[in-house]
């Protein structure tokens, strides 16, 4: 019975997925005063590129190939273990909140692997500098869960989301997620999704040489990435709203703020990004300042 | 007369050792074989292999040593023997400057370890073990402090601590590759043998700031090693560095282990320990099979330099997936054995954090963050390892024309390859075994302490709820994997793909000058880590008239402070005394006799003081 919810969970997840992307995508228009494509279009575009016959680089080996299924794998591990949408704790037994991120730097990984896989600029370009900003979030997160953990006393996340508290500590950490979880979903002010400008993509360019269902199941597990982010932040800020009620508000909001910053601020220089990082860094390191002072 | 017994320790620290040494030597001894064949003489092969033998046979005798003189004895045999493995290729001039300064580096670390064994010595008038520790308990804290700096010097020197680690990049891959894997794989190790069983079981762990003080050099060496092996093109060069990172991961679980068993919370430092010693198996395993990868890329390339390879995973598919393994255990990604231990000792310090309240909480989560950090630079780096080499288009004709190395080279790293899948399966397993070698070390009964819940789930928080299972993660990884591919086989069909030219912007066909260079890969984090590694660059235009330049020059080179301030410093300042000693040598008998009469009167007078 654990196991079916377990399952359903993450299909509700993976469902609803695409929708926040466009829902962003869509308050953001509005907020411009643009038309722009409705909130479903994120689905159109899945079921188009599924649908698609894929051009491969001669250059290209088995990892170029295999990669769109280890990121969408190593996505959908890491979502499973998200203990969100439960009334009661399932039993996370696989792994804990630092699972979390190893799993994601699994697919990180192979992507950038496959960028420099077809022999391209671009790609090669794109996985340097995701690589780069991946190594100054590792930290950043790490010392965010250890703020949230060291809380609720454990790293397993089944526990500190049914931790009804909220702490100062935890909604610094939250902070510091919220700016890196721009850097890794790809959004303005580190990169931006709606721009193929060779000298400033960073996600794009590694996933150019993609076309078809692979390029389909990576922007999936992109989306996917997104939803685990935002339940992650949603789970630490407040804690024990667990529903799926509660939970389409909190990412209904998160969007909100997702859209704002990243309509009214610019896309910094790549250099740039570590002092923003930094600061994520910083929030994180007060966390567990106003843990030891015992605020 | 000094009776010297030989004397031999088969405890659990030893064996895990020589476990260790033994399943690293067999697979390079396989792998030597195709790796030296056709490249040296016949008679040159076989002095190789005796000196390779005698490598490992002294190897094992250090960590089986039961008393210090015979502990130096070998040591030094030790370093002898890999002294003249590094200068295998005599004919190289490079080799013999690596062997000189990795002998004076490693002489200068057992003139710390003669210090500080003499002075064991004088307070137990025994050399053996057991004797040295009952006498060392009523010793002052003064001068367990000297011993413990004493041997921290002299075995951070062997371990490549920074900063003593400047002879690890230089000699490490001068050596033949299976001797690499063997110096970076275990040799290395023997140096965290001997502060263990040095520092921890014969000294005893005395004051807090012992353990403080190496997690913190621990830190350094992670930040510092994977920060030059980020900057390094030369395949072998970036592993040797990355060894200096890696042994600073082990030594933070140590000194952490050491921390903890100062304050009292046993079975947290059982847990540390375990931790670093899982860490040091699987990076003894899979540097070594990184070391014999880049070994076989380097003899079907004939070069080191990552710019002028590409495109090897189409030839050589085998070593491409060893390296891919080892690659990935590196850089700690699940389900693999580096993420296992990486885990385990962020875990460590997440419950130290827990534990202790005030400013070491805030030490515990910064060393997490220091090896936070560390992990994400490996990732890249070993991307970079990784993808420049194996994936895109060959760089050089050299790379163009390569074939696969033979079997027994393949075979050989194929087992190393095998054991890093299994510990990482087996990860409860090996935790059950390390937990008995870490109660040894610490003094601590462990019959209670299981870290596990069954075979498959960790649990290093002895009734908490922090779990792990690799086995599940790989099986749900597989399942999640092929799942997606299944499901769009029956919803879509097979995948119609087309084989293509990579998109080239539509102006003529790509050549490997388009890709992207391993100096460029690495470009953010120089100018990221610009004020530690101080880059040069110069841009030369040679122009043709006045408004065509024919063709840039483009050099970058970055500065690496230790050798170029702290090491040209102590040696700049070592040759100034050496003139101005001239001055003494006036070369007449009666004055060097006088010099003699001195010296004896001197001595005299420091036997009677001391």
């Amino acid at each position: 019975m654990e196991y079916l919810f377990l399952i359903l969970k993450v299909i509700i997840f993976i469902g609803l997925a695409p929708l926040l992307s466009g829902i962003i995508t869509r308050i953001k228009n509005n907020l411009r005063f643009r038309k722009g494509p409705g909130i479903w279009q994120p689905y159109f575009n899945l079921f188009k590129l599924f649908r698609k016959d894929e051009v491969v680089s001669e250059q290209a080996s088995w990892i170029f190939r295999s990669a769109p299924y280890i990121v969408f794998a190593a996505t959908l591990t890491a979502l499973m273990l998200v203990p969100a949408l439960t009334a009661w704790p399932l039993p996370i037994f696989t792994g804990d909140f630092l699972t979390i991120i190893f799993l994601l730097s699994l697919g990180r990984f192979f992507l950038a692997l496959a960028g420099l896989d077809p022999a391209a600029t671009f790609g090669g370009m794109g996985s340097s500098r995701e690589m780069f900003i991946a190594s100054f979030v590792e930290p950043v997160v790490i010392l965010a869960i250890f703020a949230v953990s060291l809380t609720a006393e454990t790293t397993n996340l089944a526990i500190i989301a049914a931790f009804k508290a909220m702490h100062p500590a935890t909604v610094l950490a939250a902070g510091a997620l919220l700016l890196v979880t721009l850097a890794e979903t790809s959004r303005i002010p580190i990169d931006n999704q709606e721009t193929h400008l060779e000298l400033t993509m960073i996600h794009e360019a590694l996933i150019l040489e993609y076309s078809g269902r692979s390029l389909g199941l990576l922007e999936l597990a992109a989306y996917m990435k997104q939803i685990l982010f935002f339940s992650l932040i949603s789970l630490i800020v407040f804690p024990g709203w667990n529903d799926l009620a509660s939970f389409l508000l909190k990412w209904l909001a998160l969007g909100v703020i997702v859209a704002v910053v990243e309509i009214s601020l610019a896309k910094m220089r790549l250099f740039r990004a570590v002092d923003w990082l930094s600061f994520a860094g910083i929030l994180a390191i007060m966390a567990i300042m106003t843990l030891i002072l015992g605020v | 007369m000094l009776k010297i017994p030989f004397s031999f320790v088969f405890d659990p620290l030893s064996i895990f050792f020589l476990i260790i040494i033994i399943a690293i030597s067999i697979s390079s001894f396989i792998y030597s074989w195709g790796y030296l064949q056709g490249h040296y003489s016949t008679a040159k092969i076989i002095l190789g292999q005796i000196l390779f033998v005698l490598f490992v046979f002294s190897m094992i005798a250090v960590v089986t040593a039961g008393n210090i003189f015979l502990f130096l004895i070998v040591w030094e045999i030790m370093s002898l023997v890999s002294y003249f493995l590094v200068i295998f290729d005599t004919e190289n001039k490079k080799s013999i400057e690596a062997g000189t300064i990795y002998m004076v580096m490693t002489q200068v670390g057992t003139a710390f370890l003669l210090m500080a064994f003499l002075l064991m010595y004088r307070a137990a008038g025994s050399f053996d073990f057991n004797a040295i520790h009952a006498a060392l308990i009523t010793m002052s804290a003064k001068q367990k402090n000297i011993i413990f700096l004493l041997l921290l010097a002299g075995f951070g020197t062997k371990a490549g601590i920074v900063p003593l680690h400047i002879w690890l990049p230089i000699a490490h891959p001068q050596a033949s590759s299976h001797v690499s894997s063997l110096m970076s794989g275990v040799m290395i190790k023997t140096a965290v043998y001997g502060l263990i069983r040095f520092g921890i079981i014969i000294l005893g762990v005395n004051s807090l700031w012992w353990g403080e003080l190496i997690v913190v050099l621990a830190c350094v060496s992670c930040l510092v090693g994977v920060i030059y092996a980020l900057m390094e093109n030369d395949i072998k060069t970036l592993l040797a560095y990355s060894s200096v990172e890696n042994m600073g991961i082990i030594l933070l679980g140590i000194g952490s282990a050491m921390i903890f068993i100062k304050l009292g919370f046993t079975v947290l430092a059982v847990l540390a320990m375990c931790a670093g010693l899982y860490h040091l198996i699987n990076h003894a395993i899979f540097k070594g099979l990184l070391f014999l990868g880049a070994g076989s890329v380097y003899r079907a390339t004939g070069t080191r330099n990552i710019e002028r390879m590409g495109g090897l995973i189409q030839k050589l598919p085998w070593t491409s997936i060893y390296f891919l393994i080892g690659s990935m255990a590196i850089s700690a990604l699940p389900p693999l054995n580096g993420f296992v231990s990486e885990w385990l000792i962020l875990i460590v310090f997440f419950l130290g954090a827990l534990a202790i309240t005030g400013g070491l909480k805030l030490f515990f989560c910064l060393a997490a963050g220091a090896l936070a950090l560390t992990s994400g630079l490996t990732a890249a780096c070993f991307v970079k390892a990784f993808g420049l080499p194996f994936l895109g288009r060959a760089r050089s004709a050299k790379a163009e024309n390569a074939k696969e190395v033979p079997w027994s080279m393949n075979l050989g790293a194929g087992l190393l390859a095998l054991l890093t899948i299994l510990l990482s399966l087996g990860a409860v397993y090996t935790v059950r075994f390390l937990v008995g070698v870490s109660g040894f070390v610490l003094a601590v009964n462990t019959s209670q302490i299981n870290f596990s819940l069954n075979r498959f789930i960790l649990s290093p928080q002895i009734g908490g709820t922090i779990n792990l299972s690799t086995p599940i993660l790989a099986l749900i990884l597989l399942l999640a994997g092929s799942g997606a591919f299944i499901l769009f086989y029956l919803l879509y069909g097979k995948a119609r793909v087309v084989i293509g030219q990579t998109w080239d912007c539509g102006y003529y066909k790509l050549t490997s000058r388009n890709e992207y260079t391993a100096t460029g890969f690495s470009k953010p984090f120089r100018l990221a880590f610009s004020f530690f590694l101080l880059p040069f660059r110069k841009v030369t235009k040679i122009k043709e008239s006045r408004y065509h330049v024919k063709s840039f020059s483009y050099e970058t080179k970055t500065t690496k402070v230790f050798r170029e301030y702290l090491y040209k410093t102590i040696l700049g300042g070592a040759f100034g005394v050496s003139r101005n000693m001239r001055g003494l040598q006036l070369g007449s008998i009666h004055i060097y006799l006088g010099y003699i009469c001195l010296t004896l009167l001197l001595l005299i007078i420091f036997v009677g003081k001391f």
